[in-house]
């Protein structure tokens, strides 16, 4: 737990040095492509670093630079598979950015979908010392947290203190200053493969850039997509990706709930190549021109000439009615939000006040969705897109980029971890000199 | 239907930059890197350039003589030639004193010309006052003075001078006669109170036939000299008014008709006379036939 730690508040030390120097690159490694966006931070971000929020939700304080994407190899449910492939992807990306942007970038924060997260809930309560909540208290009630086995090879990617309870008042946001007696804090953990998050660091040092942050896309997501009152009155993201289709719930601007379902557009496509008998390439541009989810009379109709590269003219000359095509989409859709149904049953989304949804991503754009996915999910069903922010391209404006654009908020204004709070001294055995040094820089 | 034997072309299979590739592109877009080649490397090319050109003796010669033969050209078209040398406002005699000082070989061209070197040269002369000098269209170097006038000839020690109506002594003068129109005066000082005389000069306008000069005494106060040896000597201060008290006497009661040496103003309320020794002889005679001697 204290090596996680250790390199989480590396991580974020790294952070603060790129928001020094003014620029950060942000990367989200999805399973059908990588998506690189250059921010430049001005000088108003920082003169507000004590402020809760900055002028338009933190937006104010940086601009797109550079935006590139690319076709992503070598990444499969979001996970890293061919290390090469990959990073010669993210090489591609970020040097079109960097071109595009006409900066060097050293520092990037990235966000993946896969790595099977699992959500878990902890608490922890401890009696105040002195009867008034420091950062200390907090820091002290967070290391008071029972961790719980979450398994060998996993990784801690987020742990953020979601609400804290003092005495018997519970729901406050922010405790330091307050009197009471005993303190009691809820928080999120999120883990993931530690393989995983291995296979992106190592691909990332390779292409000679530093780690200021990671992240999970479903909470990149759900930053960007959801609108303010959503976040606060409890509503789920779910983005359609390529290769997975992340889900994250959130209630009172905190995540308390994330999960994968390993199904995306990718299956989809791979649906439509293997019923037509085309190539894989085909299936995609058939799937982003004539895809939809609900036929009409008028689709029987329609007919799509779906190609082929086999040199045999009949076969290459072969057209399907758009209704043949919707139907071998809908049934592989519909799997997926069933089971998206299925993980936010188990998480108990139907008990939440709120029971908004909100669809994001590039699987969002097909045509009928928010009808089927009202069926399947409940009524309360969205489209959503990313927030605008500074200097974004237009053709980085869809729900294709809800994960790039909500952790760029992320990395204008992350949210409180575990590991921004000094770690209590009790917890650090025998650390005598550091001790002492860290008495002197804090008294002098 | 592809077209048989010509070879596909070749597509680039992988978008991705080498490794190499990447790197060179990383290092050019380093902010250092950037400045350094935008401004140090062109700077670095023209120094050298410019360095190794000029290191060879005779290529620098090449240039300098370029350089002096374009300068010439250029100096020598007609436009810029100078004819005539214009002087306004000056007497025949300075006339000819600033042509001999000056001594240009005309025609000259303008760049030639050091135009505040003249006008210093002009403007060190004693009887030049201000002087304006330039070069006007046509090729003509128009020089304009404002000449200093001799009001008054003063002898000294040194000699005989004539001064302007601010004591600048404008030259020498080795007769009385050369000036027989200006006024004299005399003593130790007087240059500097040139004012002052002209002021009295003028309140002596009616004694004009038989004034000989004004003597600066002690440097502070001035005698009016006449003929037949009179003198009418003038305090530090009124002595414009003085003079014309003894103006207004002499034209009553024929003061300086009379055998009259010295009139004495210097206290304002005792006006003392010197009379000649005959004429006290005389003055006492006459007493003591009237019986008034005392």
């Amino acid at each position: 737990m204290n090596d996680l730690y250790q390199t989480q508040r590396a991580m974020r030390q790294m952070r603060r040095q790129a928001l020094q120097r003014g620029v950060i690159a942000i990367l989200d490694v999805g399973s059908s492509k990588i998506a690189c966006l250059v921010l430049r931070f001005d000088g108003s971000a920082r003169t507000r670093a004590d402020a809760e929020i900055g002028a338009l939700a933190g937006q104010s304080g940086f601009r797109v630079v550079g935006a590139a994407t690319t076709r992503s190899r070598g990444v499969h449910f979001g996970e890293v598979t061919a290390m090469q492939e990959t990073e010669r992807a993210i090489r591609t990306a970020l040097q079109a950015a960097q071109k595009m942007a006409e900066v060097r970038v050293d520092h990037v924060i990235a966000c993946f979908s896969g790595a099977r997260p699992k959500s878990y809930g902890l608490d922890a309560q401890v009696e105040l010392q002195d009867q008034m909540v420091t950062e200390h208290e907090i820091a002290r009630v967070l290391a008071a947290c029972d961790v719980p086995d979450y398994g060998d090879r996993r990784e801690v990617l987020h742990a953020q203190p979601v609400n804290f309870a003092l005495d018997n008042r519970s729901g406050l946001n922010d405790p330091r200053g307050q009197m009471g007696q005993t303190l009691a804090v809820d928080m999120h953990m999120l883990t993931v493969d530690d393989v995983a998050i291995q296979n992106l660091v190592h691909c990332i040092k390779r292409c000679d850039l530093e780690l200021a942050g990671i992240a999970s896309s479903a909470y990149a997501s759900g930053i960007s997509t959801l609108v303010e009152d959503e976040q606060e009155l409890g509503a789920a993201c779910i983005d359609l990706g390529g290769g997975s289709s992340s889900i994250s719930i959130f209630m009172k601007k905190h995540m308390i709930y994330a999960d994968t379902v390993r199904m995306g557009g990718e299956h989809v496509t791979s649906d439509i190549s293997m019923g037509l008998g085309i190539p894989a390439a085909n299936a995609e541009r058939i799937k982003t021109f004539y895809g939809g989810v609900q036929a009409t009379g008028m689709d029987d109709r329609d007919m799509i000439e779906i190609g082929g590269q086999t040199g045999d003219w009949e076969h290459d000359r072969r057209t399907v009615s758009r209704a043949e095509l919707i139907g071998i989409m809908r049934p592989r859709v519909e799997e997926i939000l069933e089971e998206v149904r299925t993980c936010l049953d188990a998480a108990g989304f139907d008990h939440l006040p709120s029971q908004q949804i909100v669809l994001t991503g590039g699987g969002s754009q097909i045509p009928g969705l928010d009808g089927l996915a009202s069926r399947i999910l409940g009524q309360q069903v969205r489209l959503g897109r990313p927030l605008r922010v500074h200097g974004l391209p237009q053709a980085a404006t869809g729900p294709g980029f809800s994960g790039v654009v909500g952790l760029s908020l992320f990395a204008a204004h992350p949210q409180d971890e575990w590991w921004d709070f000094d770690m209590p001294l009790d917890s650090q055995s025998g650390r005598s000199l550091k001790r002492a040094v860290r008495w002197f820089k804090d008294n002098w | 239907m592809r077209p048989l034997g010509r070879p596909e072309p070749k597509l680039k299979s992988d978008p991705a930059p080498s490794r190499m590739k990447y790197r060179m592109q990383r290092w050019w877009l380093t902010p250092s890197i950037r400045v350094l080649l935008r401004f140090g490397l062109p700077l670095v090319l023209i120094v050298t350039g410019s360095l190794a050109f000029l290191a060879d003796e005779g290529r620098r010669a090449a240039v300098e003589q370029a350089a002096g033969d374009l300068r010439a050209a250029l100096a020598e078209r007609p436009e810029f030639r100078v004819d005539l040398m214009a002087i306004d406002g000056a007497s025949a005699d300075l006339d000819r004193v600033i042509r001999n000082t000056l001594d240009l070989a005309l025609p000259v061209s303008s760049f030639d010309l050091d135009l505040e070197d003249i006008r210093a040269t002009v403007d060190a002369l004693p009887a030049v006052e201000t002087v304006g000098v330039r070069v006007r269209p046509g090729g003509v170097l128009q020089i304009d003075v404002s000449e200093r006038i001799g009001v008054v000839l003063w002898r000294s020690a040194d000699g005989l001078k004539l001064l302007d109506d601010t004591g600048m002594a404008l030259a020498r003068v080795d007769y009385r006669v050369a000036h027989p129109d200006l006024p004299l005066m005399a003593g130790q000082g007087a240059d500097l109170a040139v004012g002052e005389a002209l002021a009295l000069l003028a309140a002596a306008q009616p004694l004009e036939k038989r004034l000989r000069g004004l003597v600066r005494v002690g440097g502070r106060r001035w005698d009016v000299v006449l003929d037949r040896g009179q003198r009418i000597q003038l305090p530090e201060t009124g002595y414009v008014g003085a003079l014309e008290r003894v103006l207004a006497l002499d034209a009553a009661r024929e003061l300086l008709d009379r055998d009259v040496t010295v009139v004495d103003m210097r206290l304002a309320d005792r006006p003392t006379l010197r009379l000649a020794e005959a004429a006290v002889d005389e003055l006492q005679r006459i007493r003591t036939l009237n019986g008034t001697k005392r």
